[in-house]
């Protein structure tokens, strides 16, 4: 790779810059507040997660451009299926905006009811016939077509009851995984998470060897499942053994860019230096979903080699879009922040002494600022360090353990003292209770 | 009426013959004096005047018996001061031996003493002899009497702290009366509180807050509410959290009883000084009534303190502006007062640089290789090999009380023969 090559070239110089040299010609920085390419990201999905993310795009954007083009191409797309209500949305948010072509069109969507309704009727007639005549394939087959049905016309809950209720009908293993697999759409859709780490579960626990696709789609949604639960570092492990095979196999609920992006951030945030190496810059496989996002590959370099002023910028970059993620949108100040303890805590890690000036100067961020975030990460004692605030130096702190022996000795000495006396004491309260009731009994 | 002179002389007279010799004359002494109690106290007055006959230190029982019966009755405020005079004088003459006979009679006393005192409002004139008396009718050091708390809340009314530590520092172990012992250990946390020993006062309180109790008590809430300030001034936290042993009781109610004391810790741990002088303003009330207004203060002004210590731990230099800045004082100058008392105190290590106005933290420079450093380590085993030796003995102790045997035997013997016919367990008690 060209950039890892030039870099350690410049290795020497940037000791002396330490990382903070902003001026460097040869690494591509992207602009700063380059607007989300929303075409090219709604061409990454389909079906329902297509329009959601278009929707939440529109929700969350500020560029009244934007909104507009997520909009419009929401309702393009949400007139190729047959969700009604979803396009009454789309058309209210629309607010006429986009002119004639994008209103309510009350002709289409009484023509989708109409159908639906019929489809419906048909449906239940089957699904009846099925159930007096006890065959089992088929009334899995009728309560999945439900499931597809209602699914397609946005009625979330009951496509996951009728999904759901095919279970007693399964016969095989892979009409298991089916069903699993249908159940955690419906509740990734639905939001339901505990769902979807569920039924993970049990898709796991089959006793067939799964195709490759199934197990990365399963890691995928596992992986989704925690990073919304918060747990990042579970997270960025199952983002991290998601196969590449995953490719665009599973449009829609999340892209092979989406496994970069976030297997990538959680793992900054929650791994430390050593993981970081092993798991995500020596994982072949990983590499591959990175390569599909060429900056997080360059920030995750960056940050392990230490390049920490543009591995910021990268993040700094990225950060509009990534708020614009209908998953990540919740957790990109977090992981930002515990991505920036990380690296101010390996940047200090291999001094005795740093130059706080210099520091700020790799952090892009002020003195008095910097002083502020040591102070709140040494108050965590997540840096063993002091500040001296007179001559702007950060001096490492090394506990005399000798000292700290002897300290705590007597003070558990003195606690031993205290506790003993006082449990005596209530011993003989107790004591003294007791003669007082026998000595009223007889 | 006659009968009775004689009867007054003759009781004086076996008073003489039988005190200060051997055991047994003593003891027949003590029969005969409980005998006549109620003649004692018919005719005290005639007996008061038969006192001049008698010699405290020599005659201490009979002289007691006397003493007590004369003060039984309500006593005018003209007696009360002479009757308080040769009280004191008996307390410090009396024989401790003889009085060891009738501590009841002693302690009835000594309680009537402190009364009177109280009554006179100079509570100074009881210390001295109360301080006697507990030496004198305690068997050992160890021991909590019932003059305990009285003594000790003269201490406090007196103002005389100091004498009051010196019974403090005795370790009591041997408890007869629940109300004594949380009385003792409320008046003895008010006294190490206005003596500034924190750490003791916290002990005190600690013993008093998870007593074994059956039913709620006022002293325990008080105690509590105590616990907490002095929690914060001292240790600058508090968990609300009980030790396990601690009565359920008081697990469930103690905090009810002391709501505005809970909501003031919440407050100190958010650490914003200005808030929590606001809701001191807003309580101040409450603080009043329940005299605690003068520790609530403490722990403003402590929580200054605790901040400036939370920034020896991330600095090594910090001028004296930036002090006054992230602790919420007005003034540099105002910072450096704070500094220099925390240095003066020995709470933080630091040098003032008024030159550039920095201040410059250092280590604790205790490097634990004195002389006096090892005495101290060495003080501390001892203390606790003699600790640990005790415990060893009440353990072996208790392990051959025959209740104790019997209650855990019968427990034991439920537990292993479910259908077994328990008919000796009476016997066991």
């Amino acid at each position: 790779m060209d950039g890892d090559d030039e870099a350690s070239a410049q290795m020497i110089d940037e000791i002396y810059a330490n990382g903070g040299d902003d001026t460097r010609p040869h690494r591509p920085i992207i602009i700063n507040g380059e607007q989300l390419d929303v075409e090219a990201y709604a061409a990454l999905y389909t079906g329902r997660t297509k329009i959601r993310r278009l929707l939440f795009i529109a929700d969350h954007c500020d560029v009244v451009s934007m909104q507009l083009e997520a909009l419009r191409m929401a309702y393009d797309e949400v007139k190729k299926g047959e969700n009604t209500h979803l396009f009454r949305e789309v058309v209210q948010k629309i607010e006429g905006r986009l002119g004639h072509g994008y209103g309510p069109d009350p002709v289409w969507s009484e023509a989708v009811e109409r159908r639906a309704e019929q489809r419906k009727e048909k449906l239940e007639n089957e699904l009846n016939a099925y159930r007096t005549n006890l065959i089992k394939e088929s009334i899995r087959m009728g309560y999945n077509d439900f499931g597809d049905f209602y699914y397609a016309h946005g009625a979330l809950g009951d496509a996951f009851k009728n999904y759901v209720r095919t279970r007693d009908y399964c016969t095989t293993s892979k009409h298991i995984i089916h069903m699993c697999l249908n159940a955690i759409l419906v509740s990734i859709e639905m939001g339901q998470f505990t769902h979807v780490s569920s039924y993970v579960g049990k898709a796991e626990q089959s006793p067939d060897a799964l195709d490759p696709i199934t197990v990365a789609k399963l890691r995928a949604a596992g992986g989704l499942a925690l990073l919304e639960a918060k747990k990042y570092k579970l997270a960025a492990r199952k983002f991290l053994e998601t196969s590449h095979e995953l490719g665009n196999n599973y449009s829609e609920v999340i892209a092979p860019q989406d496994i970069a992006t976030y297997g990538g951030l959680c793992a900054l945030a929650s791994f430390d230096r050593a993981e970081l190496k092993s798991k995500v810059i020596d994982n072949l496989n990983f590499r591959n979903f990175l390569e599909l996002v060429p900056e997080v590959r360059e920030l995750i370099h960056d940050f392990y080699s230490s390049h920490y002023a543009s591995c910021l910028d990268y993040l700094g970059n990225l950060k509009a879009n990534l708020l614009l993620d209908i998953h990540l949108h919740d957790h990109v100040e977090t992981l930002y922040n515990d991505i920036r303890h990380k690296a101010l805590i390996q940047y200090t890690h291999p001094f005795v002494s740093v130059d706080l000036r210099m520091m700020a100067n790799a952090f892009k961020t002020s003195v008095p600022g910097l002083e502020k975030e040591l102070e709140a990460l040494i108050t965590d004692n997540q840096i063993q360090a002091r500040i001296d605030s007179h001559n702007k130096i950060l001096y490492a702190r090394h506990a005399d353990q000798r000292n700290a022996t002897f300290q705590r000795a007597l003070q558990t000495g003195s606690e031993f003292d205290r506790d003993v006396r006082s449990m005596l004491l209530r011993a003989s309260l107790i004591k003294h209770d007791y003669n007082l009731k026998s000595s009223r009994k007889f | 009426m006659n009968q009775n002179t004689n009867h007054v002389e003759s009781l004086v007279f076996q008073t003489k013959r039988l005190s200060g010799t051997t055991p047994e004359d003593l003891n027949c002494l003590h029969s005969l004096l409980k005998q006549s109690e109620e003649i004692l106290r018919s005719e005290s007055t005639r007996f008061a005047s038969s006192l001049a006959d008698l010699d405290p230190s020599k005659h201490s029982l009979g002289y007691l018996y006397i003493l007590e019966a004369c003060t039984a009755g309500t006593i005018s405020k003209e007696l009360a001061n002479e009757l308080v005079l040769s009280v004191a004088r008996f307390i410090n003459e009396c024989d401790a031996e003889q009085i060891r006979l009738a501590p009841e009679k002693f302690i009835s006393l000594c309680k009537r003493f402190k009364d009177q005192v109280m009554q006179l409002e100079s509570p100074m004139r009881g210390v001295a002899p109360l301080l006697t008396a507990i030496r004198k009718v305690q068997s050992s050091p160890e021991q909590l009497t019932t003059l305990h708390p009285d003594f000790l809340l003269l201490c406090l009314l007196a103002k005389c702290y100091k004498t009051g530590l010196c019974i403090l520092e005795d370790d009591v172990f041997e408890v007869d009366q629940p109300k004594d012992f949380f009385l003792y250990c409320y008046y003895g946390g008010m006294i190490c509180i206005g003596q500034k020993r924190y750490r003791k006062a916290l002990e005190l309180l600690h013993n008093v807050v998870t007593a074994p109790m059956s039913s709620m008590n006022a002293i325990a809430v008080e105690a509590y509410k105590k616990y907490i300030l002095v929690s914060l001034i001292h240790l600058g936290q508090f968990s609300t959290s009980f030790p396990k042993y601690t009565s359920s009781v008081a697990q469930r109610g103690l905090k009810n009883f002391s709501q505005p004391y809970i909501d003031l810790m919440n407050c100190y741990g958010n650490g914003k000084i200005s808030e929590l002088e606001a809701f001191v303003e807003e309580n101040r009330d409450k603080f009043e009534h329940d005299h605690n207004l003068g520790l609530v203060k403490q722990v403003v002004s402590s929580m200054y303190k605790r901040n400036i210590q939370r920034l020896t731990q991330t600095y090594l230099t910090l001028s004296l502006q930036d002090i006054a800045n992230t602790v919420q004082l007005n003034s540099p100058k105002e910072a450096e007062l704070h500094v220099l008392q925390m240095i003066q105190d020995g709470e933080i290590y630091a040098t003032i640089n008024q030159k550039d106005g920095m201040v410059r933290f250092l280590e604790d420079p205790e490097q634990y290789k004195t002389c006096e450093m090892i005495e101290r380590i060495d003080s501390s085993i001892q203390k606790i090999m003699t600790l640990s030796k005790k415990l060893t003995a009440i353990d072996e102790h208790i392990s051959c009380d025959p209740q104790y045997l019997g209650k855990a035997g019968r427990e034991r013997q439920r537990l292993e023969f479910d259908d077994f016919d328990s008919v000796p367990q009476k016997f066991n008690m």
